[in-house]
């Protein structure tokens, strides 16, 4: 019950919004009102309403600063090890 | 959704950053050479915690334990026998799909519905409030559970005004007051947090501010993705190495400091907080909502005069150990039902039936043994 999805907000009618979740699930009555969600932004939906609108450079940022830790690392090596272990299918 | 955005996914699984964060973590953890335990308590950190077999990941020192956080294992079995009992009497009970599995001292809504009860499986309160429109000759009942995410949509339709045929059978519960003991009891001997990241979303991280002064103990907000949760242990470690416990937030993207302003400005409109009570374990104090005066014409347990028996104890079916479990003291297998009788198909017990449950989750991940452990 915990669990969100982000969804694309396509439309907004009155409280309610028709949100893209992607692989062509499309839901028309999830509840906006709770966050000041505009068409184009991406919301996270949890039983039937947004909780809050997902800040995509907030979300890239924090890819950064992990990206940043992997550079800082200075056990490159390691890094190489693991990618013999798991393979490089996911580059 | 936007190819981009899906590609976001992949970094908060990418295995390379994982390895990356591991490195970190095994070697704070050679320095701080004590053993550490942190309890999170959300079923969803759970799941990924399983599912990626993080707990395998971690050095012997670090353990990570399932505290109370799935809805359904929390909600009291009375609550549950209320609502059977008026389903059998002719009301119409929404509900969500886990819900209606988790017995209570009898039966679930799922056997109510067998008998002839008309229990309705919904996704969200909107529906429940659209199907008494619907059918203004009938009663319906919305069986309000779940923490704070769930709690605000809620309040929100109950703000607007819901048809005269609908109750509500309040039974949600506050996470920040129940993290927030468990955190100042030294009972189970939790040296730092992972906070349950959608709860947080609502809440934000101030209401866990006047714990955290009392408790000192470390604490982090993260999201539900391998990374997160790798990146939140991290975090941890890197309190406790430096000896200064504080509130982080990892999962930025979602969860701040004042949190979902907007949706605790609805939940206090429309409820109060009083002590709740977490199933099989415990009264925890401003853990439980109840409606405010102006809403009681749509509480169930008035129109019905139920008796509010949300602040008593309750069994679990016998030799269960389902409150251990919730609190984190014991691991799945260790409870003589688990994989008995007690299966994901023929539940038992609250935790084996929602997806937020420790012993569905680890039952789906046919996992048999207790995790390792650092301390006890």
């Amino acid at each position: 019950m915990c669990v969100a999805f982000p969804g694309k907000v396509i439309e907004i009618n009155g409280d309610f919004g028709k949100i893209d979740f992607g692989n062509g699930t499309i839901r028309d009555n999830i509840l906006l009102s709770l966050v000041n969600a505009k068409v184009g932004d991406y919301v996270l939906v949890h039983a039937g309403y947004a909780i809050q609108v997902v800040d995509e450079e907030e979300a890239r940022r924090s890819i950064e600063i992990w990206n940043e830790m992997t550079r800082e690392l200075p056990k490159e090596k390691r890094i190489q090890d693991f990618n013999e272990v798991v393979g490089r299918g996911n580059e | 959704m936007s190819e981009e955005y899906l590609s976001l996914l992949k970094y908060y699984r990418d295995p390379k950053l994982a390895k990356a964060i591991k490195i970190k973590i095994d070697e704070l953890s050679r320095k701080i050479e004590e053993n550490v335990m942190i309890m999170h308590v959300c079923g969803s950190h759970e799941w990924t915690i399983t599912h990626y077999g993080i707990r395998t990941l971690l050095p012997d020192n670090i353990e990570v334990r399932a505290g109370p956080g799935c809805p359904v294992c929390i909600t009291p079995a009375t609550d549950i026998d209320d609502a059977v009992k008026l389903a059998l009497d002719g009301v119409v009970i929404t509900t969500y799909g886990d819900m209606s599995r988790a017995r209570g001292t009898k039966m679930s809504l799922q056997d109510a519905k067998a008998l002839g009860g008309d229990v309705r499986i919904i996704y969200g309160v909107q529906d429940a409030v659209k199907m008494a429109r619907k059918e203004p000759e009938k009663e319906f009942l919305f069986f309000a559970v779940g923490m704070d995410t769930t709690a605000p949509a809620t309040a929100f339709e109950l703000l607007k005004g819901v048809p005269k045929n609908l109750s509500f059978l309040v039974s949600y519960r506050y996470t920040p007051a129940i993290q927030g003991s468990v955190m100042e009891s030294n009972v189970l001997g939790i040296d730092a947090f992972i906070s349950a990241g959608h709860s947080a979303t609502i809440t934000g991280l101030k209401p866990y501010y006047e714990y955290f002064l009392r408790s000192k103990k470390p604490m982090v907000a993260t999201g539900f993705e391998p990374i997160d949760v790798l990146m939140a242990i991290y975090m941890i470690l890197k309190q406790i190495d430096e000896g200064r416990p504080k509130i982080e937030n990892e999962y930025t993207r979602s969860v701040t400091w004042e949190g979902n302003v907007k949706a605790q400005e609805v939940m206090e409109k429309v409820f109060d907080l009083e002590d709740g009570y977490v199933r099989g374990v415990a009264i925890f104090p401003k853990a439980g909502f109840r409606l405010k005066d102006e809403f009681r014409k749509y509480d169930a347990r008035e129109q019905y005069g139920l008796k509010d028996r949300s602040k008593t104890a309750d069994e679990y079916v016998a030799g269960a150990r389902c409150g251990e479990v919730v609190m984190g003291l014991i691991d799945p297998p260790e409870c003589p039902l688990y994989m008995k009788t007690c299966k994901p198909d023929d539940p038992k017990g609250a935790p084996m039936v929602s997806q937020e449950g420790t012993c569905w989750i680890w039952a789906m991940h046919k996992i048999v043994n207790v995790a390792p452990r650092c301390k006890r």
